[in-house]
C-alpha cells in the first residue's frame, strides 16, 4: 500500500461521512464511531508498517521517512482523541447551534465530527511536504479546516470571535508565509527543499536577501505555532474556540507547524549552508522570548483553559530552543528527533487536560480553575490522570514531560549554550508553581461547600484516558519505546546528509 | 530481577493498591514490613558476605533509552545499603505514626518513600535524580492540604525551591556526564561506567571541573538546605503533617548529601580540593551551624526548632564531606543514618503533641512527664542522640567528622581554614544542647501547664518509637555495625586516588 493512499482513504472516508451526515438520518453518533474506526484502521496501517516504503515517482516531493511515519501517527492519535472529546462536548456545541435545542438534540454535530478527518489528511500530508507547493497546500487544508472548527458554535459569541481572529491572523500569517516561499523561490530557482539545501551550500553573494525570505517563512510558520511575538492570537482563539478544537489546535496544528518547521529548519542548518548561523540564532531568541512569556503569563490566569493556551506557547518555545541547536549534537538524537519525541509527550498530557474540560463544561462547570475545586476528590480516577498529566507538564521526573523537557535541556548543555539553559530553568520553574495550582485545587475542598460534582464519562473517554495516562508514564519510564519509532541518529542524519550531498 | 528492584517498587505498587481501593492502614504497614524485613536481610548478608569486594552489589540494569544510554539500572553498596536502611526504619515509623484515616495520607507516605528508596539504590544518574525527583508531588500536595499554620506558603516555598534547586542540579549532573563520557564519546548515564573515567586533574576539560562540582554542591546543598539555600525547610517541616516532616527531613534530605558523596566525589575527584570552592563550602556551612544555630535559640515553638535544628545539622554532614578522606566521608554517612532516626522520631512525638494538645508554644507548656513517662523518655533519648550525648548514633559521626578535619594538620604549619571551621562548628554543639535541653525541660518537667493533658501512645503504638530508639542505640553502641559496610565501600573511593 503505498503511503499516500492511505491519505487518500482517509479523505474519501472524511467525504463520505458528509454525505452520510447529509442524505441519511443515521444518529450523528455513528458518524463519530465511524470516523473513530476508520481513523484506528488508518493507525494500525500505519504502525503495522502497511504505509511504509517510497511513494514511486513522488520522491522529489514527498518523504516518507521514519520522521514523517512518525507525525503522521499523531495527527491520526490527535484526531482520533478529538472526536473522543467532541463526543463529550457534542450537548456544550448543540446548544450553541441548534435552534431548537431541546428538541433536536443532535442538530449541527455531523459536520462537527467530520472536518477534523480532514485536518487530519492535511497534517499527514504536511509530515510528508518536501517542496514548497506541497507545504503551501497541505498547510492551507488544515487552516481552513480550522477556521471553521474554531468558529463551529455560531451563537456563542466567544466562538465566533475567536473565530475572526483566527480567520484575520491566520491569513496574515498565510500570507507571510507564501511571501516567504516566493522569496525563496526567486532566489534559490529551487521548488524542493533538496535543491533549496544545495543550493544554500554553494551560495556566493550576499546572504541579506535569504535571510529575509528565511525570516518571513519563519514567521509565517511562527503563527501557527504560536512563537512569540506571533502568539498573540493563541489565548483568545484557545479560550473561545469549543474545547475539543482548542485541544486538536494545541496539538495537533502544533505539530503540524513544527514538522514542517523541522524540515525547513534542517535545510537552512544543513552542514555547509551560508545562512545557518543566523538562522540558528534567530531561533534561539523566538525560542528564549516564547518560554519566558508563556511561562509569565500563565501565572496569572484563573482560566484553566486560558492557562492552558499559555502553557502552550511556553512548550512551543522548548521546541523552537531545541531546533536551533546544532544538528550534530551529541545527544544522540537530531533536533528534529528530540522536537518530535517532544510532541508525543505532550499530546497525552494536554488531551487529559482538555478531556477533563470538555466533560466539565458538558456537564455543567466552567472553565475557571475554582471551579473544578475539589474534583479529584470525588472523582479519583479522573482526579489522577489529570495530575499525573499536570505533573508531566511541569515536567516531574518519571513522566513523559519530563523526558521531552529533559532532552531539550541536554541539548542546550551540549551546544554550550548557558543563557539559554538558564531560561529553560526558569520557565520550567515558573510552570511548577501554575501547574501545581491546578493539581491543589483539584484536591482541595472548603468546610461547607457543596460537594463536588461526580462526573460521567463515555466509555471512548475512558479508554482514552487509560491509554494516554498508560502512555505518559511508558513514555516518561521506558522512553525508548517512541524512541526507537523515530528511526535511528544515523538514518536521520544520512536523510540531511543526503539531501546536501545529492547534487 | 534484583531484589533491589522489588523494594523499590513495593511501596510504589502499594501506593497504586491503595488508591485503587485497598485499605489504607494495613497495606501500608505491611508493605513497609516487609521492604523492611527485605533491606535488613540484604544489609546482614552484604555485611556477612566479604566477596562483594566490588562497588555494587545485587547490580541489575534494563535499558530504557539506547542512545543516550539510560538503563533502570540498580545497585548497592554499603552506603547505598545504610541509607536504604534508615528509608525503611523511618518509614515504618512514619506509616504507624499516621493518624488521619484518609487514604491519602497512607499512599503519599509510600510514594516519599518509593523515591528515597529509588534514589539511593539506583546506579543511573538519571533515574537516581527521577526518583527523588518523584517525591515532590506527595510532599507538596500533602503540606498544601493537610498541614497546619501557613502551610500553602510552606508549600509553594518548598516546592519552587526544590523546583529550581533540582533544575541546577540536573545542569550540573549533565555536565557530569558530558565530562565523564567514554573515550569514543558515546554517552551514558550509568554511574559505574562514569566512574571509570573521572574528571582529574590531569584530564583535558580539568579547567571545567571546579566550576561544574560547584553547581552540583549548589543543586544538591539547595535539597539538604545548605545555608544560603535553606529557607525553605524550616516553614516546611513545621507546617508537614508529622510523617512528611518525618520521611522528609529524616530520609529524603539525606539525598543531597548521598549524591555528593555518591556523584561529585568520585567523578570529580580533584574539584572539591580546589580552594576556592573548598572555601565556599566550609563558609556554607558554618552558617549553617552558627547562623541557624542561633536562629534554633530564639524559637518559641517546638516544631520550628525542630525544624531549625534539622537545618543546622546538616551543617556538621557538609563538614565530613568537606575533609575530603575516608574517616570524614564515613562520619558523614554515619551521622546521616543517626540524624535521620532521632529527627525522625522527634517528629513523631511532635505530632502526638500537637494532635493531643493543639499547641506548641513552649510558654503553654511544662510537667508533660507527669503524665506521660514513655514520651518523655523517647523524647529524652532523641534529644540526647540529637545533640551528639556517647552511646548514641550520632555521637560517633559527629566524632569522626571533627577527626578527620585534622588528618593532615601539621602544627608547624598552623591552623587551615578547614580547622578553624571546625573549631567554630564545635561551639554549635553547645548551641544545640542548650536548645535541646532547655526545651527538654521546659516540655516535660516543671510546673504543670493547667488544663493540657497528653497521655503515652498504647501498647501497640509504641512499637515504631522502640524500633527507632533501639536503632540510636544499637549503633551508638556499637558503630562498627554500621561502619563496616559503610567502609568497605567508601574505601575504594578514596584508595583510588
Amino acid at each position: 500500500m503505498s503511503p499516500l493512499s492511505l491519505e487518500l482513504a482517509l479523505g474519501v472516508l472524511g467525504l463520505v461521512l458528509l454525505l452520510v451526515e447529509s442524505f441519511t438520518r443515521v444518529p450523528r453518533k455513528t458518524l463519530a464511531y465511524g470516523a473513530i474506526g476508520g481513523l484506528t484502521l488508518a493507525l494500525l496501517i500505519l504502525v503495522f508498517g502497511g504505509a511504509s516504503g517510497q511513494a514511486p515517482g513522488m520522491e522529489e516531493f514527498y518523504a516518507v521517512d521514519a520522521l514523517a511515519l512518525f507525525y503522521k501517527g499523531l495527527a491520526l492519535v490527535a484526531t482520533i482523541a478529538t472526536i473522543v472529546l467532541s463526543l463529550e462536548y457534542a450537548p456544550v456545541v448543540n446548544q450553541y447551534v441548534a435552534t431548537y435545542p431541546e428538541k433536536h438534540k443532535e442538530a449541527g454535530l455531523g459536520e462537527f465530527f467530520s472536518l477534523p478527518v480532514f485536518v487530519c489528511v492535511g497534517m499527514m500530508v504536511m509530515a510528508s511536504a518536501k517542496d514548497l507547493i506541497t507545504i503551501f497546500v497541505a498547510l492551507e487544508l488544515v487552516t481552513v479546516s480550522f477556521y471553521v472548527l474554531v468558529a463551529y458554535m455560531r451563537r456563542s459569541a466567544a466562538s465566533l470571535e475567536a473565530g475572526v481572529k483566527y480567520l484575520i491572523l491566520g491569513a496574515l500569517s498565510t500570507g507571510l508565509l507564501i511571501y516567504g516561499l516566493a522569496w525563496l523561490y526567486g532566489m534559490t530557482g529551487a521548488l524542493t527543499l533538496e535543491d533549496i539545501a544545495k543550493s544554500l551550500k554553494h551560495w556566493e553573494g550576499s546572504t541579506a536577501p535569504l535571510l529575509f525570505a528565511a525570516a518571513l517563512v519563519i514567521a509565517g510558520l511562527g503563527f501557527k505555532v504560536g512563537a512569540v511575538p506571533f502568539h498573540i492570537w493563541v489565548p483568545d482563539v484557545y479560550q473561545g474556540a469549543p474545547t475539543p478544537v482548542t485541544a486538536f489546535l494545541s496539538v495537533g496544528s502544533k505539530a503540524a507547524g513544527f514538522i514542517v518547521l523541522t524540515r525547513v529548519v534542517e535545510t537552512f542548518l544543513a552542514e555547509g549552508s551560508a545562512i545557518a548561523q543566523p538562522i540558528s540564532h534567530v531561533l534561539l531568541v523566538l525560542g528564549g522570548a516564547t518560554i519566558l512569556l508563556g511561562n509569565l503569563a500563565a501565572i496569572a490566569q484563573t482560566n484553566f483553559k486560558r492557562l492552558l493556551a499559555y502553557s502552550s506557547i511556553a512548550h512551543a518555545g522548548y521546541l523552537l530552543i531545541v531546533l536551533g541547536c546544532s544538528p550534530a549534537g551529541g545527544t544522540g538524537l537530531t533536533p528534529g528527533q528530540i522536537a518530535a519525541f517532544y510532541l508525543a509527550t505532550y499530546l497525552p498530557m494536554t488531551f487529559i487536560c482538555f478531556l477533563l474540560l470538555s466533560v466539565a463544561r458538558a456537564q455543567g462547570l466552567g472553565e475557571e480553575i475554582a471551579s473544578l475545586r475539589g474534583l479529584a476528590l470525588s472523582n479519583p480516577k479522573l482526579g489522577m490522570a489529570v495530575t499525573l498529566a499536570l505533573a508531566s507538564l511541569a515536567g516531574l521526573p518519571l513522566t513523559a514531560g519530563f523526558m521531552g523537557k529533559f532532552l531539550v535541556i541536554f541539548a542546550t548543555v551540549l551546544d554550550g549554550l548557558y543563557p539559554y539553559l538558564a531560561i529553560a530553568v526558569i520557565g520550567a520553574a515558573v510552570g511548577f508553581y501554575y501547574y501545581f495550582r491546578v493539581i491543589l485545587s483539584l484536591y482541595s475542598k472548603t468546610e461547607g461547600e457543596a460537594a463536588p460534582v461526580k462526573l460521567k464519562l463515555g466509555l471512548p473517554s475512558v479508554v482514552l484516558l487509560v491509554l494516554f495516562t498508560a502512555s505518559i508514564v511508558v513514555m516518561g519510564v521506558y522512553p525508548d519505546s517512541v524512541r526507537k519509532a523515530l528511526g535511528d541518529k544515523g538514518a536521520a542524519k544520512a536523510h540531511v546528509a543526503t539531501a546536501v550531498e545529492k547534487h | 530481577m534484583s531484589p533491589l528492584e522489588i523494594i523499590i517498587l513495593l511501596p510504589l505498587l502499594a501506593a497504586i493498591a491503595i488508591w485503587l481501593g485497598a485499605p489504607g492502614r494495613a497495606t501500608a504497614l505491611g508493605a513497609s514490613v516487609v521492604n523492611l524485613l527485605l533491606v535488613a536481610g540484604l544489609f546482614v548478608q552484604y555485611r556477612g558476605d566479604k566477596s562483594v569486594e566490588g562497588f555494587m552489589a545485587y547490580k541489575n540494569s534494563h535499558e530504557v533509552l539506547s542512545s543516550p544510554k539510560i538503563a533502570f539500572a540498580v545497585g548497592a553498596d554499603g552506603v547505598s545499603l545504610t541509607l536504604a536502611l534508615l528509608t525503611v526504619l523511618v518509614t515504618l515509623a512514619a506509616v504507624w505514626a499516621t493518624t488521619s484515616k484518609e487514604r491519602l495520607h497512607y499512599g503519599a507516605s509510600l510514594l516519599i518513600s518509593c523515591g528515597a528508596l529509588g534514589a539511593f539504590l539506583c546506579t543511573d544518574v538519571f533515574f537516581l535524580y527521577a526518583f527523588h525527583e518523584l517525591a515532590l508531588i506527595p510532599t507538596f500536595l500533602m503540606i498544601a492540604l493537610y498541614g497546619h499554620g501557613e502551610k500553602r506558603q510552606a508549600a509553594w516555598r518548598i516546592t519552587i525551591y526544590l523546583g529550581v534547586g533540582s533544575l541546577v542540579l540536573l545542569a550540573g549532573l549533565l555536565g557530569v556526564v558530558w565530562y565523564c563520557r567514554p573515550p569514543g564519546g558515546e554517552l551514558t548515564f550509568d554511574l559505574l561506567t562514569l566512574m571509570q573515567h573521572p574528571l582529574k586533574a590531569d584530564a583535558p576539560y580539568a579547567q571545567y571541573a571546579p566550576a561544574n562540582f560547584f553547581v552540583l554542591l549548589v543543586g544538591f546543598g539547595t535539597l539538604v538546605s545548605l545555608f544560603p539555600f535553606h529557607s525553605w525547610a524550616a516553614p516546611a517541616y513545621a507546617a508537614a503533617p508529622t510523617p512528611v516532616a518525618m520521611l522528609h527531613s529524616g530520609v529524603l534530605k539525606k539525598f543531597g548529601l548521598y549524591g555528593l558523596i555518591r556523584i561529585a566525589l568520585p567523578l570529580l575527584p580533584d574539584a572539591a580540593k580546589t580552594p576556592w570552592v573548598q572555601d565556599a563550602l566550609l563558609y556554607m556551612l558554618l552558617g549553617n551551624i552558627l547562623v541557624i544555630g542561633f536562629v534554633t535559640l530564639y524559637q518559641t515553638r517546638l516544631d520550628t526548632m525542630l525544624a531549625n535544628s534539622s537545618v543546622m545539622h546538616m551543617g556538621y554532614i557538609f563538614l565530613g564531606i568537606a575533609a575530603g578522606n575516608a574517616i570524614g566521608t564515613n562520619g558523614a554517612v554515619l551521622l546521616m543514618f543517626g540524624h535521620g532516626i532521632s529527627v525522625a522520631l522527634l517528629f513523631m512525638i511532635c505530632g502526638r503533641l500537637r494532635n493531643q494538645l493543639g499547641t506548641l508554644e513552649f510558654s503553654k507548656l511544662g510537667g508533660l512527664a507527669k503524665n506521660a513517662p514513655f514520651l518523655s523518655l523517647v523524647f529524652g533519648i532523641a534529644a540526647f542522640a540529637s545533640i551528639g550525648l556517647p552511646g548514641l548514633a550520632n555521637f560517633s559521626g559527629e566524632v569522626m567528622i571533627f577527626f578527620s578535619t585534622f588528618v593532615n594538620f601539621r602544627p608547624s604549619e598552623g591552623f587551615t581554614f578547614l580547622q578553624v571551621a571546625t573549631i567554630l562548628s564545635l561551639w554549635g554543639v553547645v548551641i544545640s544542647a542548650v536548645y535541646m535541653l532547655r526545651a527538654y525541660r521546659k516540655l516535660f518537667f516543671g510546673q504543670a501547664a493547667s488544663g493540657l493533658y497528653v497521655s503515652d501512645p498504647g501498647y501497640g503504638l509504641r512499637v515504631p518509637m522502640i524500633l527507632l530508639v533501639a536503632a540510636l542505640l544499637i549503633v551508638g553502641v556499637y558503630p562498627a555495625s554500621l561502619l563496616q559496610v559503610i567502609d568497605a565501600s567508601l574505601g575504594t573511593l578514596f584508595a583510588a586516588k
